[in-house]
């Protein structure tokens, strides 16, 4: 039985490590405010937000086109997405109120034996309730992910399959004593010990017809010989080992089973909460459109901030572009002129396409990529500026050494650290470095020589983006695009700030 | 060619001759730390005197070098290393059935060790069979175990021992225990009952699960009651315990002392090669160094001191490498300059790579041609000692006297900053008159010294100078020239440092 919401063929690897730069890509891009916005304070939730968006680096447009149609299902049908994951989650307390789960090294088989029959009881119950669910409202979902869960379900689940288990539960009382099967291994030491089923007495008379019977050598421990009982229930043990260890594996099953449920479902009720707060600020979300790996498009209109609008609770700044077969966006301009919420923007609205969700935008076109990574300053470095620059070369150096060909680097005023001179140069042969092999550059600089120094190459793959200001000096907070110009406005900032200073 | 030594050719040295001390100039060049490091969890194998035993002749040395060539080969070093975990099986396995005492687990655990060991041996030899071996060392040894695997007493052990096995995997038995009462038979058909329940609930995997039965609890040591269903299970099939006996009392003593000294032996260039192959991804070369006895223009290019890279790289630090060459009849470095800029370090490295070629080994470098001396001597400052000026300056010239008594054209001196302990003018008075015995015996050194004048001194001396940032003199780059710094811009420099100019990042990024 497999859920199968994430990929059409296999489950989502839970286990999986997050991309090596996970801490740069949550701080730089604010990720916890998104993450907490799917949660909703749910734990669970927010871990399976977190996995799944980091695993989207890594997923194509197939997988994103399969999910994009089961979270269209529960848009449309909230509710009853809501109740299917209440029951995998109420399979997932079971194990906690039985105490199984919390089993340690060296448990006493006969233990663990009790435990998981006793889970294994508990579970059916879970499962007549899947059971329920999917008689009634399969009929209301339309996407391959969904269809193929509920007829899954019905398939499976049958009232015979719920009496076996039952007779099987019964069996395991053992109440005539155990009988072991068992070989000789490495140095003569008993191995493979096995539980065998007594035969039938019926079947055992016929068998003695035919097999010429064993002799029966056998001793009794003295009630007295501690060692002796001791041995004698370690061996008993061993015996049950193989039987116990099919009966905790079948409780682990199923477990895991909702478990897997829980947790794939729990992404799409993360981005049904996420939707209702966007609905409730009003600010667009739509299913993006995403292109093959090798292919180099970005065109997007209405991009906004996620992270900007949760946080503020209302319609922020939004931005349009089109960088179709372009490989580097320089973006120059205005201080405090929305240049960071715009690379913001493109890492966010990368990760929510990757993965499978709406993006935050009115329309949106993009590539895949297969590693995003961001370089921003790190405003807490207090080292001396030789030391700094040194840390910021120490960083890229570290992104270099985990690019691939079709990754996207945003760089936020990197390698300023040194004399405008010296920065530029640096930053030019980087950033040279990298287009040239076909990784997408988002850059953001005050670095005047670096930006015009390209500008001037009149590159076809480049665009060139600058934080616009009114001829009155306010700033709109978009970005259009444009020549880089020599000063970043920092003069208007300072009228801005001393506002009564005529000087 | 018979085979004697995987470490020793025939003609040279014989392995009684190994030495079981360090060389006094280990700590000084922090040999001790690598050694260690190289031969860290392989204790049992007691490898330190290899590598306190230089070689002395060149052909010793290539014998080595064959040797270790040869082992880059992969399935030379895989069938290397799977021998030498077979072997500390079967002597686990010997080890157990000796301490035993129930006869039948004891004879058991002996069977346990044949099989492995015939198999061990067969496999070895097959494998060195399929490879194409060029080194002297290997294909010695192939052909000795060529003639030990057919040989009576090893065809004899395997047979026993394979039928033996054989016999004992046939028997099964069942146990029924109810109450304190144990009874023991032949099997006779019944069903596994796990299967069955595993079958029941097979639908709901979702991939790998937890094993439960490695961490359900379980006895481990034999005991009283195991030894009796034993004893009743060999009543159930008495011939085949009978062949144990036989097998037990026929085989004693059963592993060749050849090869087992080979085992040990060929863990010298296992622990090397492995050692070494953890700076690889760092970006920093080995090579298999030109050795000569006459020739003393030696060279090294992008060397570094093997003890701090192992250091650094643990700590995840970038490791600076240097290059030295003599040509003609140059014959000293004297290496000065700026504290901290890693003078002590090249000396370091300087020694390091020498003995390390000397072992046989490949050393620190992307090319190098060294010298085979025939002792290496150091003298550098103690720190520690306290005592009064006069009596470690009188110390220091003794300790120079012993040295240069000792000394012959053919060795090495590796002098860290002595003579401190006195006037500027009487160091160079000292200083001076050391020089002149040591270019006297034309040997070759490096001496690392605050007194500049001795780079100058005369034909066989050149200048080293320990470089520091230009622009930010408080940032050593650890670089050791025969030349100054030639004034590159900080920001290029530290650019190139993280290997993140235009060029290097075409290098990096592969397409």
């Amino acid at each position: 039985m497999k859920v199968f919401l994430m990929y059409k063929d296999h489950d989502f690897d839970v286990q999986q490590e997050l991309p090596l730069n996970e801490p740069e890509l949550t701080q730089d891009l604010e990720l916890d405010t998104l993450f907490n916005a799917m949660a909703l304070g749910d734990y669970f939730l927010q871990d399976a937000a977190k996995k799944v968006i980091f695993a989207g680096l890594k997923d194509r447009p197939d997988s994103i086109l399969y999910r994009q149609s089961i979270l269209k299902d529960c848009l449309n049908n909230p509710v009853i997405v809501r109740n299917l994951y209440k029951i995998a989650e109420d399979a997932m307390e079971t194990k906690q109120k039985n105490h199984w789960g919390w089993l340690l090294e060296n448990s006493n088989p006969a233990y663990v034996m009790s435990v998981s029959v006793g889970a294994l009881q508990m579970f059916v119950g879970n499962m007549k309730q899947l059971r329920t669910l999917a008689d009634e409202h399969a009929d209301k979902f339309e996407s391959d992910g969904f269809k193929t869960l509920f007829a899954m379900i019905k398939k499976e689940l049958d009232t015979p399959y719920f009496t076996l288990i039952q007779n099987h539960l019964r069996r395991l009382e053992f109440h005539h004593g155990i009988l072991i099967g068992a070989e000789l291994g490495k140095g003569n030491e008993g191995a493979n010990y096995i539980l065998r089923k007594p035969l039938d007495k019926k079947l055992n008379l016929m068998q003695r017809l035919f097999t010429k019977k064993s002799p029966v050598y056998s001793f009794r421990i003295e009630t007295r010989d501690e060692g002796g009982s001791k041995a004698l229930e370690e061996l008993r043990n061993k015996g049950i080992k193989s039987a116990v260890n099919a009966v905790a594996q079948s409780a682990d099953h199923i477990d895991s089973f909702f478990s897997m449920l829980r947790f794939e479902l729990g992404f799409y009720v993360g981005s049904l909460n996420l939707h209702e707060q966007l609905m409730k600020i009003e600010e667009p979300a739509s299913f993006p459109e995403p292109a093959e790996v090798n292919e180099r498009q970005h065109s997007f209109s209405g991009l906004y901030d996620i992270c900007l609008a949760l946080t503020v609770k209302r319609k922020v700044v939004s931005n349009d572009l089109n960088a179709d077969d372009k490989d580097l966006v320089l973006i120059t301009g205005a201080n405090q002129g929305g240049k960071s919420t715009f690379l913001r923007s493109i890492g966010l609205s990368q990760m929510m396409m990757q993965c499978g969700m709406f993006t935050p935008a009115e329309t949106f076109r993009a590539n895949v990529c297969d590693g995003l990574f961001t370089h921003f300053k790190r405003e807490e470095d207090i080292t001396m500026e030789s030391g700094k620059l040194d840390e910021e070369l120490k960083r890229t150096s570290l992104i270099v050494d985990r690019l691939t060909l079709n990754s996207i680097v945003l760089f936020n005023e990197s390698f300023a650290a040194t004399n405008e001179r010296e920065g530029s140069e640096i930053a030019r042969q980087i950033t040279m470095g990298l287009v040239e092999k076909g990784i997408k550059v988002f850059f953001v600089t005050h670095q005047y020589e670096f930006a015009h120094g390209l500008y001037e190459r009149k590159m076809p793959n480049a665009v060139f983006l600058r934080a616009d200001r009114e001829t009155d000096g306010t700033r709109t907070y978009k970005l259009s695009a444009g020549e880089p110009l020599q000063t970043s406005y920092g003069e208007d900032l300072y009228k801005r700030v001393f506002v009564n200073d005529k000087s | 060619m018979t085979f004697k030594s995987i470490l020793f050719n025939t003609t040279g040295e014989g392995a009684n001759e190994v030495i079981s001390d360090a060389p006094a100039f280990f700590v000084d060049l922090n040999l001790n730390q690598i050694i260690d490091a190289i031969t860290a969890e392989r204790d049992t194998y007691n490898l330190q005197p290899f590598f306190f035993t230089p070689l002395h002749s060149e052909d010793a040395i290539r014998y080595r070098h064959e040797i270790m060539q040869e082992l880059k080969n992969e399935n030379l070093m895989t069938a290397i290393k799977s021998f030498a975990g077979q072997m500390v099986v079967i002597r686990r396995y010997l080890a157990l059935s000796d301490k035993l005492i129930y006869k039948y687990f004891k004879e058991g655990w002996f069977l346990e060790a044949a099989v492995q060991y015939y198999e061990t041996v067969n496999n070895l030899a097959h494998d060195l069979s399929a490879i194409e071996l060029k080194s002297r060392g290997f294909l010695a040894f192939r052909d000795y175990l060529k003639n030990y695997t057919g040989s009576d007493a090893f065809i004899s052990l395997s047979t026993d021992a394979k039928k033996l096995s054989a016999d004992f995997s046939d028997v099964k038995y069942s146990l029924h225990i109810h109450g304190l009462t144990v009874r023991v038979r032949k099997y006779e058909g019944e069903t596994d009952f796990s299967v069955e329940v595993a079958q029941t609930f097979e639908k709901f995997k979702q991939g790998t699960v937890k094993d439960y039965r490695n961490k359900l609890r379980e006895g481990t040591d034999v005991n009283d009651v195991e030894a009796r269903i034993l004893d009743f299970v060999a009543k159930l099939y008495p011939p085949i315990f009978a062949g144990l006996d036989g097998f037990y009392e026929q085989h004693s003593h059963f592993v060749n002392e050849t090869i087992s000294f080979f085992d040990r032996e060929i863990q010298f260039y296992v622990a090397y090669l492995e050692f070494i192959a953890k700076f690889q991804p760092a970006g920093l070369n080995f090579c298999y160094p030109q050795i000569s006895s006459v020739s003393k223009e030696v060279n090294d290019s992008e060397g570094f001191d093997l003890a701090l890279a192992n250091k650094l790289i643990a700590e995840g630090s970038s490791v600076v490498c240097n290059s030295f060459y003599l040509k003609d009849r140059e014959r000293i470095f004297v290496v000065s300059g700026p504290n901290q800029g890693g003078k002590t370090t090249f000396a370091r490295m300087f020694g390091q790579v020498h003995y390390l070629a000397s072992l046989g080994c490949p050393v620190p470098g992307k090319e190098a041609r060294l010298f085979l001396f025939d002792n290496l001597f150091t003298h550098f400052e103690k720190m520690e000692d306290i005592k009064d000026l006069r009596g470690k300056l009188q110390d220091d010239l003794v300790r120079m006297q012993e040295i240069l008594a000792q000394a012959t054209p053919d060795s090495i001196i590796i002098i860290n900053e002595i003579l401190t302990s006195t006037t500027l003018q009487d160091a160079i008075f000292l200083s001076k008159k050391v020089i002149e015995k040591i270019i006297g015996l034309d040997l070759l050194c490096v001496w690392v010294t605050f007194v500049e004048e001795l780079s100058t001194y005369s034909e066989k001396t050149v200048s080293m100078v320990s470089t520091v940032n230009p622009e930010n003199p408080a940032v050593s780059i650890f670089k050791v020239i025969r030349k100054p710094a030639d004034g590159l811009s900080y920001a290029h420099a530290i650019a190139e440092k993280h290997h993140l100019t235009y060029k290097s990042l075409q290098e990096r990024i592969k397409s």
